[in-house]
């Protein structure tokens, strides 16, 4: 009997650890770290790692729309370009030296991001059209966008690295409000608007009856096209804003910013449970696996391991955090 | 000793799922060349039964003897090697692949080049497909790819696969479920030669008639629990009914007291796009008016509906709700219309797999459950699920649950919860009581006359005879896209309507 209840109970542990195998892994990274490396603890340090992370979470929010309707966006680092440069060329110092646009006077910043939102839910836009009226995969109609607006960007900003940001525009990204960075505070906000939308409006359900299975959607009077392009348009809106932010946080912005984010925020949702095969995906998985993605970074930088074996080790926990992670959406036998 | 004729014996089996227990100490025992129905209400536990059988789900307690020794199988490729295969009651087809390698994926028939390489020998291939495809009576070429062919000769493919590992035990979860009377006897005569071969076929079905005639033996469950082997000789439908429900029930119709009213629905001279689908199709309905659609499959029942629902295409026609002329271009104009469609194709187009029963049940009417245009109402949102549940009688462990989970009568029952919950003036139901037992029939037949007697206008395709006869007000029958005839109750019986159902063949 005692046998019997044994044996229930460690299957019990197994199961609770594969079921919440991201936060295991999360916990182990900072234990073992800690451990080796106890600095990694430093208030300063987990700033610091939050701060990077916040912009990392907005794009893979933007994303996660697009993936749970079975859908990927490849574009999304490229449009966090956009939102850089714009950011960058129309808030520089007015007294800047080397200015992009030297005639220019002083901008405002909210004006600044309603225009680089403005462009860049424009971008995602063409891209929700393209997929849902011209019936282009996704894969394909954002890999296109991904390389246009890579060439406009550099057409834009000729090439040239932008500096000299202005401080109510870095601001951003410095400032605190109480002990708390702005920018923590905007990702959080993020956050919580995604979740609200996901959980508690038409829009987030249907995104995830797109995802389930799009031809009952269609049966059940989903607006499927319409849902779709308000992805788009709202992964769009994300990006600038993380782009906008970028920019601020490094103080400039050339048109390589974003490159091969768009590769990091799919990985990380797929790594926080966001499933490929749609219909499935939680902000608070997505929040995770961000976090497990910049936690490993720092941690590897951290043990002094050389940044070519970084690449080894990053791919390999990737692979092996899905790995784990799918146990619990097999069928339980 | 066990007796010689024991194929297989499954003994004091226990199966749970997360707060369900689907199987608590079955026992089950199938003799060598017979025919054994396993019958049950929904979610009785039959499907769960036959997947651990089929190395599909692992026990929790029990043993499983097949041909006198013990077995234990860790996925189905175990099970089919040892001679047992299953014809699953939610078809998995490749749609994208022909019938030849639908047949004999995972075994493709190979030769050797230059004996060194082996690789798939397609000439083989295809005259054993053509062999097998030729036992089940399909005549069709072995390249056609799935997705061209019906539901019912896709279910042959399946027969015809489960044939082809001449197995000592196939199991077949509801085979007839979307089989036409005349494909229905193909399988029968299938079924008998198997037998007389010394094959014993495990038959799952909730068809009462087909049960009678085919099975040797019956073993009832109920509620996950064994009920009883009989022989079924000595079984009458009522007794079956009694044994599965748990209590007597003595109508399978509920009585008729809706009273058709003014005409609600008109449709007049509705022309698919599609040449080989339905034409010049025009038919009244009435407020409070059960209208029956009969006919073979192939006659594009659901294409009709479909194209009335928006889903299809239409060259021309016209549809007119309360004398007012209707514009549908998509289920969503239906739907706002006031109509709604439990599609035939459950798995295609009716269920979200990975969503909840809650999420799945509100879907479609959203829309009522908006608090300042934009946020849901998620404690109504529940309490319509709850609701439903309870009205319908839906067997799952909570609001939350996996729809996929549920075992398939069950799902059924959430999508008609679907379309209840847009309270729709024209319901139209495609097949809707496919795959769901005699208690639960007996609730949907009373909510369609519930909703007639309030003045709802309901339209039902059934290719079940005694359907059509007991819930309809008028069958409308319709042969090749046709509409050959519409019969009132009085006057319809089961050989006017095969009359009309074959009248431009
Ligand atoms: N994979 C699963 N996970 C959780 N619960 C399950 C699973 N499969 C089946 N069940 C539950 O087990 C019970 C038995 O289901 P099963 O599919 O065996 O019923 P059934 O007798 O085949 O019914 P039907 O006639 O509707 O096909 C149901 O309550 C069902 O919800
Ligand atoms: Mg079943």
């Amino acid at each position: 009997m005692n046998k019997v209840l044994n044996l229930f109970k460690k299957s019990d542990i197994k199961t609770t650890l594969i079921d919440n195998a991201m936060y295991v892994i999360l916990l182990t990274i900072l234990v073992v770290v800690s451990i080796l490396r106890p600095v990694f603890l430093s208030p300063n340090n987990l700033t610091n790692i939050m701060m990077n992370a916040s912009i990392r979470i907005i794009i893979a929010l933007g994303v996660s729309g697009a993936l749970i309707t079975r859908g990927t966006d490849l574009s999304a680092g490229r449009i966090v370009g956009v939102g850089a440069v714009i950011g960058g060329t129309l808030l520089q110092r007015p007294d800047y030296a080397a200015k992009f646009f030297p005639e220019l006077g002083d901008m405002p910043v909210v004006g600044i991001l309603l225009l680089a939102l403005t462009v860049t839910a424009l971008l995602g836009l063409i891209n929700g059209l393209v997929i849902s009226f011209l019936h282009v995969p996704p894969f394909i109609a954002t890999l296109g966008m991904q390389s246009i607006v890579y060439g406009l960007s550099l057409i834009y900003t000729k090439s040239q690295p932008i500096g000299g940001l202005k401080t109510d525009y870095t601001y951003l990204a410095s400032g605190r409000i109480g002990p708390v960075p702005i920018l923590i505070i905007i990702a959080l906000v993020m956050m919580a608007i995604m979740w609200f939308l996901l959980n508690q409006t038409k829009f987030g359900k249907y995104i995830y009856a797109i995802g389930g299975n799009e031809a009952a959607a269609e049966v059940a009077g989903v607006n499927v096209v319409w849902t779709k392009i308000r992805v788009y348009v709202l992964a769009g809106l994300f990006y600038g804003l993380a782009g906008f932010l970028l920019a601020a946080k490094s103080g400039g912005a050339t048109a390589n910013y974003g490159i091969g984010y768009e590769l990091e925020a799919i990985a990380a949702c797929t790594i926080g449970g966001v499933s490929t095969a749609g219909g499935v995906g939680t902000v608070q998985g997505i929040v995770s696996g961000v976090l497990i993605f910049e936690m490993l970074k720092t941690s590897l930088q951290f043990l002094g391991v050389t940044p070519d074996l970084q690449y080894v080790a990053i791919g390999t926990v990737i692979v092996m955090a899905v790995a784990i992670d799918i146990r619990k959406y097999l069928t339980k036998k | 000793m066990q007796h010689l004729d024991i194929i297989l014996a499954m003994n004091h089996i226990s199966k749970s799922f997360p707060g369900v227990k689907a199987l608590d100490d079955v026992s089950f025992h199938v003799r060598r060349g017979t025919v054994h129905a396993l019958m049950g209400e929904n979610g009785a536990g039959k499907s769960t039964l036959m997947k651990c059988l089929f190395g599909i789900y692992s026990l929790d307690a029990g043993e499983i003897l097949f041909d006198g020794k013990p077995v234990h199988f860790h996925n189905p490729k175990d099970a089919l090697n040892a001679g047992i295969s299953m014809i699953h009651q939610e078809l998995q087809p490749i749609p994208y692949r022909s019938i030849s390698e639908n047949l004999w994926v995972g075994r493709y028939p190979s030769k050797k080049i230059l004996g060194l390489f082996s690789i798939v020998d397609h000439k083989l291939m295809r005259t054993k497909s053509l062999e097998l495809l030729k036992k089940v009576h399909l005549k069709v070429n072995p390249n056609t790819a799935l997705k061209e062919l019906s539901v019912s000769q896709i279910q042959s493919i399946e027969i015809a696969k489960a044939i082809s590992y001449e197995s000592k035990v196939i199991i077949m979860d509801e085979p007839t479920s979307s089989l036409t009377l005349q494909e229905v006897e193909q399988l029968f005569e299938i079924i008998n030669n198997l037998r007389n071969l010394g094959v014993s076929i495990i038959y799952i079905s909730h068809k009462m008639e087909e049960i009678l005639r085919i099975s040797d033996e019956v073993t009832i469950m109920r509620d996950g629990k064994y009920i009883g082997t009989w022989q079924s000789k000595e079984l009458t439908m009522d007794k079956i009914i009694k044994n599965m429900v748990g209590r007597e029930l003595t109508n399978l119709y509920p009585p008729k007291t809706n009273v058709p009213g003014d005409v609600s629905l008109q449709v007049k001279d509705f022309t698919s796009t599609n040449h080989r689908s339905f034409r010049n199709v025009s038919f009244d309905v009435r407020k409070g008016e059960i209208l029956g659609i009969g006919g073979l499959v192939g006659a594009q029942r659901t294409e009709l509906v479909e194209g009335i629902f928006g889903l299809r295409a239409v060259e021309k026609g016209e549809i007119s709700l309360h004398g007012r002329k209707l514009n549908i271009k998509s289920p969503r104009d239906a739907i706002a219309k006031g109509i709604a469609l439990v599609t035939e194709d459950r798995r295609g187009n009716g269920i979200f797999g990975v969503l909840s029963v809650r999420d799945n049940v509100a879907v479609a009417s959203l829309s009522d459950f908006v608090d300042y245009h934009f946020k849901l109402n998620n404690r109504k949102l529940n309490k319509l699920a709850e609701d439903n549940i309870k009205k319908l009688r839906i067997k799952t462990p909570n609001t939350k649950t996996r729809i996929s989970s549920l075992s398939g009568g069950n799902q059924q029952k959430v999508i008609i919860s679907r379309w209840l919950a847009v309270e729709p003036d024209v319901f139209i139901l495609d097949e809707p009581t496919r795959g769901i037992d005699v208690g639960a029939k007996y609730e949907i037949y009373s909510i369609m006359i519930d909703l007639a007697k309030q003045g709802k206008t309901i339209i039902m395709i059934s290719s079940e005879m005694p359907e059509l006869l007991g819930v309809s007000d008028r069958i409308m029958v319709m042969c090749e896209g046709r509409l050959s005839g519409i019969l009132d109750k009085e006057e319809a019986n089961q050989e006017k309507i095969m009359e009309l159902a074959t009248k431009y063949m």
